[in-house]
């Protein structure tokens, strides 16, 4: 491989390696030396690479100049405490570990320092992508659609938050009431990528990745294996096995009932399947088990009653425990699918949620074939409300359907 | 908005009110059915609780007696907590409980806090 594909794969997989493992060493309020530190260390590598070629272990070459240049900072660090105070005796630098076993540790504490309720979750999530994840600023603003300075203000602010909380790098005492917060955030993450009005297919594939990777990381804990850990992993495989058929060429949603399962993953619905498995151990289903075991539902091919049935219990129970629009909108939908469009309109008229694009999108769908004024009226509705041009065009091509042109407008001749 | 109660009352002891399995599993999707319709209102305060058939009555004096049931056949089975503007909005959302189905009945109240 060349350099120039090299590097950025290893800047992918290593910088946040580095920068974990610094930052346990180092503290979590050097998070931006550690970050300056990696960021020069890949730096260096793009001088000395392109001078005298790749080395053989390229990533032992990175651990290597990282190291050196962590343990220069400690000595600074060290001489300066040391003329601040009356601590005579220099200390040794062993060099920094970088085992893959510290990797680990410090990758799942940086997780359990970011993802608490002290930042707010759009600043979780940013933290994570940058820290955790590798994201440069401008990556994190395009998955965001916002700006860079807005990113660069946020990530500034949670840093300086952490800081002065004085958070620490550790493993926490109590991992199964921490862990919640955590897996919140990993959820966030993965909807980002998965629901994202985002138009680039690459940004939102990465995301849903790297979800995944560090819901992985968890379950190689036993602390952290836990229930809902699987639950939400499981979620996630079964959600991502039908990545790629939900995204068209030009970045549009492809309805569920017009995706080619020829195009869903069987891989990673196996994997779903798996954590799925695991997730059951608990007594209680949760939220993320009964998301699980709809996303599965929906990616069994067949549409039968069976299957909409068992979907519509599931949104049922999951709103019981907690509301949200979107899912009070599938239930509709499910309602619809197990009832007939009667059953689904009355269900979703009930909701009234009259300021929400899907809604008039959905009761337009519903009202197609049963009553055209009241059906355009709410997809025009849906149209005035709708946000991307991805949704535009979803909702014009409903607008389209053959049962809503009026008087004909040619004469077959 | 204003907090509801709804307290369903059915027939515990007649051999006829004693649903099969399939009956039970039946109703169970319709319960979840009706109170997740409320739930995608975002109405539903409380999912509440069934009691149990079991219970003791204390009476003045300390008296205390077996169950609630000496008298009367409908006995309270259990509860959930509602929200809407009216009696009258509550009142429709109860509508279509399954209790009513096996006999049953929902008496709707409104829950007015206290003045502190």
């Amino acid at each position: 491989m060349a350099e120039q594909e090299l590097l950025p794969q290893l800047f992918k997989t290593e910088y946040r390696k580095i920068v974990s493992v610094l930052c346990r060493r180092f503290g979590l309020e050097h998070v931006e030396t550690a970050e300056d530190i990696a960021s020069d260390t890949f730096l260096t590598a793009a001088e000395t690479w392109g001078l005298k070629g790749i080395p053989e272990r390229p990533e032992a070459w990175l651990y290597k100049v990282a190291s050196n240049k962590a343990v220069d900072f400690l000595r600074k660090k060290a001489a300066q405490d040391r003329r601040n105070s009356d601590l005579k005796t220099p200390t040794e630098y062993s060099c920094i570990d970088l085992s893959l076993q510290n990797i680990r540790d410090s990758q799942l504490e940086m997780m359990f320092a970011i993802c608490q309720p002290l930042l707010t979750l759009s600043a979780q999530v940013a933290l994570a992508l940058r820290i955790l994840c590798g994201f440069g600023i401008d990556e994190i603003a395009g998955a965001f659609l916002t700006n860079r300075e807005t990113i660069a203000k946020r990530l500034q602010r949670a840093k300086e938050k952490l800081r002065d909380n004085n958070v620490r790098l550790e493993f926490p005492s109590n991992p199964a009431i921490r862990l919640q917060p955590v897996l919140s955030t990993l959820y966030l993450l993965f909807n980002e990528g998965y629901y994202s009005r985002h138009q680039d297919i690459a940004i939102r594939r990465d995301l849903c990745l790297e979800a995944m990777r560090l819901a992985l990381l968890l379950t190689e804990y036993p602390e952290t294996d836990l229930p809902d850990t699987n639950a939400l992993l499981a979620l996630m495989c079964f959600h991502a096995s039908r990545l790629d058929a939900r995204i068209g060429t030009r970045g549009e949603i492809i309805r569920y009932d017009e995706q080619n399962p020829s195009q869903w993953n069987a891989e990673l619905t196996d994997k779903g399947h798996h954590y799925f498995n695991r997730a059951a151990k608990g007594a209680e289903a949760g939220s993320y088990h009964l998301q699980a075991a709809i996303a599965y539902w929906h990616t069994r091919q067949e549409d039968t009653t069976e299957k909409w049935e068992a979907i519509l219990d599931l949104y049922n129970r999951l709103l019981i425990r907690q509301y949200s629009p979107v899912a009070a909108l599938n239930r509709a939908y499910a309602t619809y699918k197990v009832q007939g469009k009667t059953a689904g309109i009355l269900e979703a008229e009930k909701l009234k949620l009259t300021h929400y694009g899907p809604y008039h999108h959905l009761l337009g769908y519903l009202y197609t074939g049963e009553d055209s004024a009241k059906a355009i009226t709410h997809l025009q509705q849906a149209l005035r409300q709708s946000k991307t041009q991805a949704d535009r065009d979803n909702i014009r091509r409903d607008l389209a359907h053959p049962d809503l042109q009026t008087s004909p407008t040619h004469h077959p001749g | 908005m204003n907090e509801f109660l709804l307290l369903f009352r059915r027939d515990f002891t007649s051999a006829d009110a004693q649903p099969s399995a399939q009956e039970l599993q039946d109703l169970m999707k319709k319960w979840q059915h009706w109170l997740g319709g409320i739930a995608a209102q975002n109405k539903l305060v409380e999912n509440g609780n069934r009691l149990a058939s079991e219970g003791k009555v204390v009476h003045a004096g300390d008296r205390v007696t077996d169950g609630p049931y000496a008298e009367i056949k409908e006995v309270l089975g259990g509860y959930s907590i509602i929200r809407a503007e009216t009696l009258d909005e509550a009142t429709e959302l109860a509508k279509g409980c399954p209790v009513t189905l096996i006999g049953g009945t929902v008496e709707v109240r409104q829950l007015v806090p206290p003045n502190l």
